[in-house]
């Protein structure tokens, strides 16, 4: 085994925080050691928490590790926030309202730009997610990037999907729109002191009542005020009924299998652009007058 | 793709931010990852942050007066966790008298009011490099 795999699975947060780094980066040869990482993955419980900007995804993610750690288990959180598509730079910020964890060693907090993606994660989300795993954490929280309507890859990735809104972004068509309410194993209806917040949640209550349920799992629709820590008990309490749900349907294989898949096709995805498709031989065929499905058609043809 | 990662940090107790935001707005738009923590941070957690984020260089603001004393423990700290790899700059309100012993002190650059920010972006893409296996 990598020295620097073997000291990251021994606990040390420089090692661990290096191999995130090479597989964000795509560096030469990160490959051998993810390898290596994600045979020793599959025992964190992975959570995703996904919505609009602003709905206090971050805020809410803070409470949960509070919790999580007063119950004794060990957190990794992986903080996802926009990249410039102009400049490639990315203000990472959402470890502003977690600053009360940044001095406990059990919390392994890592900020990722999406540097492109489109889902509302990074390519390297999920190797980042499985050196949390591998190194012993006990729960994983992926915060994905203030998403719209179709940012749904976290539903492909998490054990426990759970979607936040806050009153009064729209009407009930919103809710029966496909795409984001689609994924939710929990719905939280966040700031509900605020108007509209009975309105919001019935209406997603009334959504789910003519959804087929999936699994047989019920999805519910919880109140809190992330700010004040309220609702946020039962938010836990119905996060380990999912879990144990979970592993009583043996969904969990499942998940498993099909995590993985995900990241083989990122990583497919990844080499054909790469070898085959690279942006600057597109550029250049385009520059000289081809039409896109021409352009596609020449590359395509000299694979060997 | 390799990109220089910049944690910035506010530590200490003013909440004089419009500087620390200015300079990670600046960082952003020249293509650098910036790692923001809001106010109030103590070296201790800058430093387990800068760790858990892998980042290439930090920086600091600070208004306070607290300068003697934040940089030199920031700098402590890092050699102490092994990661002094990372560099140490700032800038705020710092008289010229005192910035020859924070240089002695190990800090690779300090920016006092009025600097351009062209120039920090400058020193950054001279200065450091990302990291590696």
């Amino acid at each position: 085994m990598s020295n620097l795999v073997e000291r990251a699975l021994n606990g040390e947060v420089i090692a661990g925080a290096r191999l995130m780094r090479l597989s964000d980066d795509r560096r030469e040869g990160y490959q051998v050691f993810m390898k290596e990482i994600w045979k020793k993955t599959g025992n964190a419980h992975i959570i995703g928490i996904t919505g609009a900007p602003g709905s206090g995804k971050s805020t809410l993610t803070d409470q949960l590790i509070t919790k999580f750690r007063s119950a004794g288990k060990t957190v990794g959180v992986v903080a996802i926030d926009p990249t410039s598509p102009f400049t490639g730079g990315a203000i990472l910020g959402d470890r502003i309202r977690m600053a009360t964890h940044s001095l406990d060693e059990d919390v392994f907090i890592r900020s990722v730009g999406t540097r492109g993606n489109l889902g509302g994660l990074s390519v390297s989300t999920m190797d980042i997610v499985a050196i949390m795993d591998a190194m012993g954490k006990d729960v994983v929280i992926i915060e994905t990037v203030g998403v719209g309507q179709d940012e749904v890859e976290i539903a492909m990735v998490a054990d426990t999907c759970i979607v936040v809104t806050v009153p009064g972004l729209g009407d009930d068509i919103q809710a029966i729109k496909a795409g984001i309410f689609e994924i939710a194993d929990i719905f939280v209806v966040n700031k509900s002191d605020r108007d509209g917040a009975e309105r919001t949640s019935n209406d997603l209550k009334m959504m789910l009542e003519i959804t087929p349920k999936r699994d047989e799992w019920t999805v519910e629709v919880l109140k809190t005020m992330a700010e004040k820590g309220e609702g946020v008990d039962e938010l836990v309490e119905r996060i380990h009924i999912h879990e144990n749900f979970f592993k009583e349907n043996k969904l969990k294989r499942r998940k498993l299998n099909e995590r993985l898949v995900h990241v083989a096709y990122g990583a497919v995805k990844e080499k054909i652009v790469k070898d085959i498709f690279p942006p600057e031989k597109i550029h250049a065929l385009i520059e000289e007058g081809n039409d896109p499905y021409t352009t596609v058609e020449i590359l395509w043809k000299n694979i060997k | 793709m390799s990109k220089i990662r910049i944690l910035m940090a506010k530590p200490g107790l003013d909440g004089h931010d419009r500087g620390v935001k200015v300079m990670s707005r600046a960082l952003r738009d020249a293509g650098f990852e910036v790692i923001y923590t809001g106010l109030r941070q103590t070296p201790e957690a800058i430093v387990a942050t800068a760790i858990q984020e892998d980042v290439d260089a930090i920086g600091l603001s600070i208004l306070s007066g607290a300068h003697a004393t934040v940089f030199p423990r920031v700098l402590e700290l890092l050699k102490e966790k092994g990661a002094s790899d990372i560099s140490v700059f700032g800038g705020g309100v710092i008289p010229e008298d005192d910035i020859p012993a924070l240089y002695k002190a190990g800090v690779t650059r300090i920016f006092t009011p009025g600097t351009p920010t062209d120039d920090a972006v400058q020193f950054i893409n001279d200065n450091i490099k990302p990291k590696s296996a």
